[in-house]
């Protein structure tokens, strides 16, 4: 069994001139970086740990953009055998105060040592820290020890065990208190063979990839699994990514690139927002997968994918699904890449009311499953009823899982830990069937929202309407409609207020998509302030999100009239 | 002049945020405070660029390149009188 450090070394001594990563930035030239740079990039790091006595075995959260400095503070806190915590960085959209609360919550669960941080947003953090934490040190990007060629011998990450954790993952969650898988050293190993072996990687591929290293899907498949299995990776940003879609397509051409991980609303947001002329000379025959992750997967947006990019050398069979969570690292199923994934037509009311997936008998209603394919070698899948017990193919349960590449815990979360695991088993919150051995994933148990990719607790948004004034405890309600044009959901929130005058509720309307904007950096696509008595409740006085939605629709389709 | 401003706006409150009665005033801000989303702003550059027949870089896409729609109509004028 090897450590990530071990792993690192042999690179380093074997192949020290081979470029690990292409860093991309918009408007600068690409840059790439050399294993040998990586470990020298990374050792001024680890030594700059040491010097602020940061011990092995210690949480350092990186609160850094995409860049150079974020790749190396994660792997000097590998090599110094600390255990590194990607932050997402403030952006635009979100209010300071609302970040910092966040971030003050991160640290008084998972205790780290040190921040790492640009000298310019160092005042940010200052703010969110309290007397008696944990932080013994913030590290400032410009406060380095000298880029040298790294001792392993020397190095306390080389002392690291197998079952070691060797990284957090904070899994997405928009406000409040949030959850750090640990994973060891071992069980990324783990996944990353079954992955591998999943995707048939070899020296042949290059992966291209925009997505955030705080993600899973960005910080396994994106991040990880490419450099600790020296295999090239182009790397930008989806702050770039989103402004210029079309420039993964440039980057899939240039570096004649093979793989890439995508959430769902990427499909649909690259076929609807990339003009022709952006994709001259563009040959996109290099790609052979492109695979959905991380949404609820939609067969309509792989379709307008292949239409938009076919005739720039797109294959049909690129395009593929996984399914994933940071519990199990990353990959739990992977779609055969040598053939599209199945797709089935259900009947969609046998699906709603008896939960099971039968073919639509003569013409009645259907709607297409799109599979995710059969689970990782590694990774065993039962499908439970509400009793925990296993039900037969095709009928519909929640998906449980278990693997040897699991997460050691929830970090210093033992009650969430205890709660998501049932005899070794990892319940996974996620509705799906299993048909012919594929999984086939259908939505989610809790009425969690994902919206581009993104997990959005609706109590945690009807809440931040509570704090517009106008809008009392109580009387507000948030929840996902599915956009097909998107690919992905829309979030709509619904308040009562007592005013019935219109100009008095579009106020309120704007207050309310300003203040939940700026506290979640979730976007509101429809914000409906309305008169008292409109949101239904259950009878034991619950807002019924379901019952609300289905009234909302209702009131759209009749305006849409 | 105005013209811009009332194009640009109708297109924003129409298409983006999908409130048609919604009036943006011309000095609001719209990228900073969370008015006009991310995946919005590609819409924007586009619609721009089919409208006025002006090309808005992807790096030109954030608060201090513009942020309001004067502050975009000046940007537009500028690269018009070209």
């Amino acid at each position: 069994m090897t450590t990530f450090s071990q792993k690192l070394q042999a690179l380093y001594v074997q192949t020290p001139e081979r470029v690990a990563i292409t860093l991309q930035h918009s408007g600068q030239p690409d840059l790439p970086i050399s294993y040998r740079q990586l470990m020298r990039g990374a050792n001024a790091y680890a030594r700059t740990y040491a010097r602020e006595k940061i011990k092995p075995g210690e949480v350092v959260v990186l609160i850094l953009q995409h860049g150079e400095d974020l790749v190396y503070s994660f792997w000097g806190a590998i090599l110094h055998g600390a255990i590194p915590s990607i932050m997402p960085f403030l952006t635009e959209k979100l209010a300071p105060e609302r970040y910092r609360a966040d971030l003050s919550a991160l640290i008084s669960v998972t205790k780290p040592s040190a921040i790492v941080t640009y000298p310019e947003f160092e005042s940010e953090v200052r703010g969110a820290l309290k007397e008696g934490d944990s932080v013994r040190s913030i590290i400032l990007t410009h406060k380095l020890e000298a880029q040298t060629d790294p001792d392993f011998d020397s190095l306390p990450g080389m002392k690291r065990l197998s079952e070691d954790i060797v990284l957090l993952q904070h899994s997405s969650g928009t406000t409040g208190l949030q959850k750090g898988v640990a994973l060891s050293h071992q069980a990324v190993f783990h996944q990353l063979d079954a992955y591998s072996r999943a995707l048939n990687l070899s020296d042949n591929d290059m992966i291209v990839s925009w997505l955030p290293l705080y993600h899973d899907m960005g910080l396994i498949a994106g991040f990880l699994m490419p450099i600790l299995s020296g295999i090239p990776l182009v790397l930008s940003s989806p702050f770039d990514w989103v402004r210029a879609p079309y420039k993964l397509m440039q980057s899939v051409s240039q570096y004649k690139g093979t793989l890439s991980w995508l959430p769902n609303f990427a499909f649909n947001f690259c076929a609807q927002k990339i003009r022709d002329r952006n994709l001259e000379n563009v040959n996109l025959s290099s790609w052979r997968a492109i695979i959905n992750c991380s949404e609820p997967v939609r067969f309509e947006s792989h379709q307008a994918f292949y239409e938009r990019f076919k005739s720039y050398g797109l294959q049909l069979e690129a395009l593929q699904c996984s399914y994933a969570m940071a519990e199990n690292v990353f990959g739990v199923t992977q779609t055969d890449l040598s053939r599209p994934p199945k797709v089935e037509e259900i009947d969609r009311e046998a699906f709603m009311v008896q939960r099971v997936a039968r073919p639509p008998m003569n013409d009645r209603p259907s709607m297409k499953m799109m599979s995710s394919g059969k689970p990782l070698s590694n990774t065993h899948i039962r499908i439970l009823d509400e009793h925990g017990k296993e039900v037969p193919e095709r009928k519909i349960g929640e998906v449980a899982l278990q693997s040897d590449c699991m997460l050691t815990g929830y970090y210093h979360r033992e009650d969430a830990t205890t709660k998501a695991l049932r005899d070794g088993w990892f319940l996974t919150g996620d509705y799906g069937y299993v048909s012919d051995g594929e999984v086939f994933v259908s939505g989610r148990k809790k009425d969690m929202i994902i919206v581009g990719g993104k997990n959005v607790y609706p109590q945690d948004l009807e809440s931040l309407t509570y704090e517009v004034p106008g809008v009392h405890a109580g009387r507000s309600v948030a929840f996902g409609i599915f956009n097909d044009e998107a690919g992905t959901e829309d979030v709509v929130v619904i308040a009562e207020v007592q005013s019935e005058d219109t100009a008095e509720q579009e106020k309120i309307a704007d207050a309310i998509r300003q203040h939940v904007t700026t506290n979640s950096a979730i976007a509101l696509r429809y914000v409906k302030v309305v008169g008292p008595k409109w949101i239904l409740k259950t009878s034991s006085g619950k807002t019924a999100r379901s019952a609300n939605k289905e009234k909302f629709l209702k009131e759209l389709e009749e305006q849409n009239k | 002049m105005s013209n811009i401003q009332t194009i640009v706006g109708d297109y924003v409150s129409t298409s983006i945020l999908k409130q048609p009665q919604r009036k943006i005033l011309t000095d609001e801000p719209l990228i900073s405070s969370g008015l006009i989303d991310s995946f919005s702003l590609v819409d924007l550059a586009l619609f721009v660029e089919d409208t006025f027949g002006v090309h808005v870089d992807d790096t030109e896409l954030n608060a201090q390149a513009f942020d309001t729609l004067d502050q975009l109509a000046n940007l537009i004028q500028s690269r018009q009188a070209k």
